[in-house]
This record gives structure tokens, sequence and C-alpha cells, in this order.
């Protein structure tokens, strides 16, 4: 037994280990999230977390399904794969409800330019004009369907200002 | 008149499920949607981007991203013929204004790099990962669980193309989702929404009808960075040589 | 965007890893070296440096109790690291940490000390009074057994301890500098060589920390100071930092001579940005200098003076070359664009939590901690101990 007695104090020693491992496999049971590890070593609940952001720009579908004679004006016309909120900007809330907001029309001075101001860095069958000498001042609308652009297809303002209803 | 958008949105089911979770309040993924049906990646096409910088003002305002940081931004490379290697390169606040305009006649060839996350496949930032807080979901999107982040930074620093970043607020890391709450709802991202050129495609890989397959068949397409083997899913179309 | 050169992808803009993390494999690394200078005594059989034993363990013990703080810090949610324990990344090196450290800390350090302090901490359980009496006698884990064949056991468990703790040292450190070495996305870091760099120049700094600390708390004491025991502890230093220095040339050599696609941009960092850090502090003053007097200590002959004056020199440029070596890793590997395009700035905050007073703060804390563990555990032998246990 004397044996044992000189060693003893090693084992102490080691059965301070022992019991904070199992402290740590005790608490690891409640501190782990349960979705952890279904997919991968992961929180399996956070896909379903970040999927559940909510939507600001509502997609050209949602708009269509109202505005349908824009969309058809549109469909005609050199714009007809840009959509609705490329230039309205983020819309959902008014698709969600559309009384609760109007979308403020863009002023085309400033929209169109962003696209259409010449650049040589832009790609070159993108048509580009100088502003300045295009129009100095006049806004865009006045010649050009912002939803049909080529002059003479559906121009000015009536054809613009639709989808009021 | 809600009743009419109703019957109309009938007809258009992709939109239809975006819908009733936008109403609820409280969206949550499509119960439709089936992760394992989808394999989700980029394609960019070099050749049709005008630098207008709307996508990177849609993802700011689709995700509420703080000035000063980037889940996408836009790049504007000039590569004179002299430098090919040493292309000069701006972009300010991450385009998200546009470009001032060059004038004809300039020497050398200019052009506009949208740069967002690749979504790797064999992802550095996932590897990295102390905890686990950012992993390829099983639709392969590389995501990151704000819950779960430290906000040690290290995937900061294994991202080879500077997608990440802390978020200022959150302190924890950010970087783009693919608009994961959007394509689980049958909507595109909100990049590629306000892209008017389609510059940008959201492709799922797994749909066999998805665009991207047809696309490829007939244009040579490249990732950033191919020697990192990064398995990026962001595909360039036209994408130049001193690109980095 | 101001201090951007050239071009940076606009997240780089900003570095996310400061000054603190710069601290942490410096701290780390002061660890491994301490402890590999005890294990010379105990494993290697080195009489020298005996009286320096106990002294570097305890530094030892003092360093690594600083080091996760840095860490900890530094973290956007240090509430949540927890979390490496609990759900460690089999991938990620970082998720290694929290399990090395526990294991250096106590299944090798702690219990390494306990080991060679147990006949002391007995004694001074039955001998002192008060609180301390309940502190030792906690330390004691309740056995009073200093019987000498139960210390004839500790002794040999002691050596299998330290044998065991000369790898886990290295790992320990080698594995701080593989956070750094594995990442492909970064050229001034990724290289095979660097957790090797690191144990190296890490093993260089604790040995001067040890000398310093040794020859200031001597000098504090009002003894003498053991000069076999330095001038054996300068002489492995000075082989160890000949090991170091070439690692760290062959390593920039090999990056000259290959110079890939990374190396105009890093070239011209190193000559810009980081010249003062990398070039004079750590090449030339952190390095060339004390390995030159460190020569001239072993080929020529000095007075004990001189000796002692260029030890003190030495050490402190070594402490000074070595953090500058952390701080061109990390900050210096976040410096440039991952474009290779261009150049940011690190702007080091002052009062914030990763500020300057902060890593100024957590650079003293370890000497407190230092502090408090002479007091507990004396590494010296006191007279009247000795007489208390002649007498028992």
């Amino acid at each position: 037994m004397s044996g044992f007695k000189d060693v003893s104090h090693l084992f102490r020693f080691a059965g301070l280990f022992v019991i904070a491992f199992l402290v740590f496999l005790v608490v690891r049971v409640y501190v782990v999230p349960k979705s952890f590890g279904e997919y991968g070593h992961y929180r399996a609940a956070a896909i379903g977390e970040i999927a559940a952001h909510p939507i600001k720009f509502a997609g050209h579908q949602a708009c269509e399904s109202c505005h349908s004679d824009i969309a058809d004006t549109k469909a005609k016309g050199a714009h007809a794969h840009v959509n609705c909120e490329a230039c309205h900007g983020a819309l959902a809330t008014h698709a969600n409800d559309p009384s609760s907001m109007t979308p403020v029309k863009p002023d085309t001075l400033v929209l169109c330019a962003r696209c259409h101001t010449a650049s040589a860095a832009k790609p070159k069958g993108f048509p580009q004009v100088n502003p300045a000498d295009h129009m100095g001042g006049v806004p865009c609308q006045t010649c050009h369907n912002p939803h049909s652009p080529a002059i003479g297809s559906d121009t000015g303002k009536g054809a613009a200002a639709g989808g009021t209803k | 008149m809600n009743i009419s958008r109703r019957q109309l949105l009938i007809l258009l089911p992709a939109a239809a499920v975006a819908w009733k979770y936008v109403e609820a309040g409280t969206p949550e993924a499509s119960p439709n949607y089936e992760m394992s049906e989808h394999w989700w990646g980029m394609l960019i096409d070099i050749t049709k981007c005008i630098g207008c910088g709307n996508c990177v003002r849609a993802c700011q305002k689709e995700n509420d991203i703080p000035d000063g940081y980037f889940r996408t931004w836009v790049e504007r490379y000039h590569r004179t013929d002299y430098h090919l290697e040493n292309p000069e390169v701006i972009s300010p606040d991450g385009g998200k204004e546009g470009f001032p305009s060059v004038p004809e006649g300039t020497q050398g060839d200019y052009f506009f790099v949208p740069k967002m996350c690749n979504h790797c496949s064999d992802s550095p930032c996932t590897q990295v990962c102390p905890v686990g807080a950012t992993f390829i979901s099983p639709d392969g999107v590389v995501l990151i669980d704000p819950k779960y982040c430290l906000g040690c930074a290290y995937c900061v620093q294994a991202c080879p193309y500077g997608c990440r970043y802390i978020h200022p607020e959150k302190k924890v890391a950010d970087k783009c989702t693919l608009c994961y709450h959007r394509i689980t709802k049958g909507l595109t991202t909100a990049c590629c929404e306000a892209c008017p050129t389609g510059a940008r495609q959201l492709a799922d890989l797994k749909n066999p009808n998805d665009p991207i397959h047809a696309f490829l068949k007939t244009h040579t397409v490249q990732v950033l960075k191919p020697q990192m083997a990064t398995g990026a899913k962001a595909f360039y179309n036209g994408l130049d040589g001193s690109v980095r | 965007m101001s201090g951007v050169e050239g071009y940076m992808y606009p997240n780089e803009v900003t570095l996310y890893w400061s000054v603190l993390i710069v601290l942490y494999p410096y701290i780390t690394g002061l660890v491994a070296g301490a402890f590999i200078l005890a294990s010379l005594e105990r494993v290697f059989r080195v009489d020298a440096v005996k009286p320096i034993y106990r002294l570097a363990l305890l530094t030892a013990l003092a360093f690594l109790l600083d080091a996760p703080l840095p860490l900890q810090f530094h973290l956007g949610h240090p509430e949540r690291s927890y979390e490496m324990y609990f759900t460690p990344h089999a991938t990620s090196a970082m998720a290694m940490f929290g399990y090395v450290y526990m294991w250096y800390l106590m299944a090798v350090l702690v219990f390494e000390i306990w080991l060679d302090y147990r006949r002391e901490i007995v004694l001074l359980s039955q001998q002192s009074k008060g609180l301390m009496r309940v502190i030792y006698k906690i330390m004691t884990l309740g056995s009073n057994n200093i019987s000498e064949r139960s210390l004839r056991i500790d002794e040999k468990v002691g050596w299998i301890v330290t044998l065991i703790g000369i790898p886990s040292a290295f790992l320990l450190h080698g594995y701080v500098g593989f956070i750094f070495g594995s990442l492909k996305s970064n050229p001034w870091w990724s290289s095979p060589l660097m957790p090797v760099v690191f144990i190296f120049s890490a093993m260089v700094s604790g040995i001067a920390a040890v000398m310093l600390i040794y020859m200031a708390v001597t000098k504090l004491r009002h003894q003498k100071i053991d000069m076999r025991c330095v001038d054996a502890v300068a002489m492995y230093m000075f082989y160890i930092f000949i090991i170091d220095f070439s690692l760290e040339m062959l390593d920039l050599v090999h990056r000259i001579y290959e110079a890939d696609e990374s190396f105009r941009s890093l070239d011209f960092m190193v000559h810009t940005k980081l010249y003062f850090s990398q070039i004079v502090l750590q090449i030339f003053i952190g390095t060339l200098v004390p390995l030159i007097l460190l020569f001239l200590t072993q080929v020529g002959q000095f007075g004990e003076i001189a000796r002692k004056r260029i030890y003190v020199l030495c050490g402190s440029l070594i402490l000074i070359g070595v953090f500058a070596m952390r701080w061109n890793v990390v900050i210096g590997g976040q410096l440039f664009s991952k474009s290779f395009l261009g150049y940011t700035t690190y702007k080091m905050a002052l009062v914030t939590r990763e500020g300057l007073l902060a890593a100024i703060g957590l650079t003293i804390l370890p000497l407190f901690f230092l502090w408090v563990l002479l007091k507990l555990l004396p590494p010296w032998p006191k007279k009247e101990m000795q007489e208390a246990a002649a007498g028992d």
C-alpha cells in the first residue's frame, strides 16, 4: 500500500483533469446549438435565418402583374431587358401595398445620364451621348419614352406616365 | 384592387411565393424550395458591363450594407499596350456612383469588372473558420452565421478576392449571400435585378434549363485567380488576363 | 480612402488584424522560448543553466496566462470564444488554439511547476499563516507526502513532462506560424518555412527575455549574477539565433530568386512602408547587430561587466527585433492589396479596445503575473526554508 501512497498525489492531479473533462462534456451538451451538424459543421438553423431577411426589390414579375401596359410597351423596345427597379429603385413596399407609398418618378436628366453618358470605357455597341451637346438641359422624356426609347415609337409624357392606375 | 392583384399573382408562381412571405411580415425560406435541387453560381459578362454602379447600390439597399463596405463592387481597368501585367485600376466608392468619363482616343483598353463573392466550392474562407460560423450551404452558397461568428477575421484574411469584411456594427464577418433570401423564393439577386444590361446573371448549375448551360457551350469563360484553385463559381465572360 | 496608394480592393482598406495580433505570436513565442530554455537543464542536463530553470518556467507560465488576452480583446464577440472548445472546426488551424493552449498550460507547464515545487508548497502550507496558508493548502491538493521516494518519482515524472513539453512548445508556436503560413490567399504569409521561422525566432526571444528577467531580478534582490549561467544562456541564444537568421534569409533569398507574381508588389512594400520596421529594426538593429555582438563574446575575451552590458544590449535588441518581425508579418501581410496593385496604411488607434494602450497594458501584464508567481513560488532557495526542511 505504501507503494501507492507515494504516487497518490499524482492521481489527485490527474483527478482534476478527469473532473474538468466531465464538466466539459456535460456543458457541451447544453451549449452546442441543436441544429449544429445537421448538414455539416455549422448551425443548420442559420440557413433559414439568412433566408428570412426581408426583400426590398420586389422583382419585375411583381411589377408586371399590375403594370402590364408598361410591360407591353417595354417588351417592344430596346429597354425590354431592363428591369423596372433598375430605374425606379427598390419598391417591395409599394408592391406589397400599393396605397402605402407612391413611387417618385426618377429625374431622367440624372437617371438616363448614369448609363448613357459617353465614355470610351464603355462597351463600343452601347448607345452613348454627351448630355450637354445632346439635349442641353431638356429632360430626356421630352423626346424619348424611357420605357421604349427609340424616337417615334411611343413618345411623350403620356406613355411615360403609364401605370398610374 | 388587392384581390385582383392576388389573382394576377397566382399566374406568377415565383413571385407569388415571395409575396406570401413578404406580406406575412416575417418572411422565411420558401417551403417549396429544395436545397438539394440547386447549385448556385453567377455569370458575369464583362463585355456588357457599363459601370453604372446600379448593382452596388442595389446590393447596399437590399442588404443594408453600411457605407464604405462592399458585398459587391465594380472596378474599372485601364490596360495599356505596354504594361499588360500592370493595369491601372480604380473603383471610387466601389463604383457605387459610376465612373468618370473617359474621352475618345485614349490609349489602351478600358473595361469594367464587377466583383463579388465567388461562392467557391473549395472555399478557403470556410476552411479556416475556427468554429463553423461560415459554411457552404447544401445549394452551394457560402454563408455566414452572424449569431455564431466570433469576429476573428481569419476568413477575411483567407479570401483571395477581398470579398469579406468585418461588419462595423455587428462585429461579425460579412459578405455576399448571393441574396439567399431572394433566390430561395424564386427571385433573382438584387444586383441582377438592378443590372440594366444583363451583365450579371444568376445561374443555377443544377437546373438543366438554366440559360447558363447554353452560354457556357458557346463562350470561353474564366474565373478570377484560377491559380488559387478555390472552385470559384462566379464565371466571367470576356475576362482580360490583367484582371486580378 | 486616405492612406491608400494605387488600388486596394475596397474591403482591404481597413486592416482587421491589429497590433494585438502582433502581440499574440510575440507573447506565445516568449512562452515557447522560455520553456525550451528550462528544458535545456531538465532534459539535456546543461548544469550551467540550473539557476535559471525555475525562473524560466515561471516566466513561461506568466506569459502563457497573458497569451490569450490579446485574442480576446481582438475578437468582435469575445463572449462567443467558448465555441472554439465546443465546436472546433477540424480544418481550421485557429480552432486548435484552445486545445493546444489548454494542453500546454495544464498538462505541461502547471504540472511541471507543481511537481518541481511540491516540496516547497507542502512546507509553505505548514509554515505560512492566514490566507497564504489556505492558498498553499489548496495547491498541495491535499497531499502532504514529501517522502524521499515520492520526490524521486516526481523528478522522473517531471522529466517525462518536460520531454513531452518540448514538442508541445514547438506545437504551440509552430501552429501560430501555420495560421499565417497556410493561407494561400496571402503571398507574404504563404510559406512552409513560416512555422519553423516562428519557432526559432520564438526560442531566441524567449531566451533573451528570461536572461534579461534573470539579470534584472537578481539585481533587484541585490544578489550576484551567476556569470557561468548567463554565458551559457547567451551561447545557446547565439547558436539558435544563427539558425533563425539562416532560415529567415533562406526565405528571403527564395522569394527574391523565385520572384513570382507577388514579388514586385512585396518588394516595393519592403522598400517603402516596411523599410523602417523590416530593414532597419528587424534585420539590422534586431538581428545583425546582436548577432555580431554575441559572436564577439564567443570569440573574444571580455570582462564580466562588459559581457553583462553586451548581453543586456543584445537581449533588448533581440526582443525589439523579434517584435518587429511579428509586426512585419502580421501588419505587413495586410498592407498590400491581394490584387498586387496598391498599398494601404495601418492607423493604430490609441485608446480603443485594439489600440496602443491596450497593447502596452497586455505587454506589461505578464510582468505583473510573474511578480505574483515569484512571490507565491520563489524560484531561489530560501535559507530559512532549507533549515526548516533540514529540521523536519
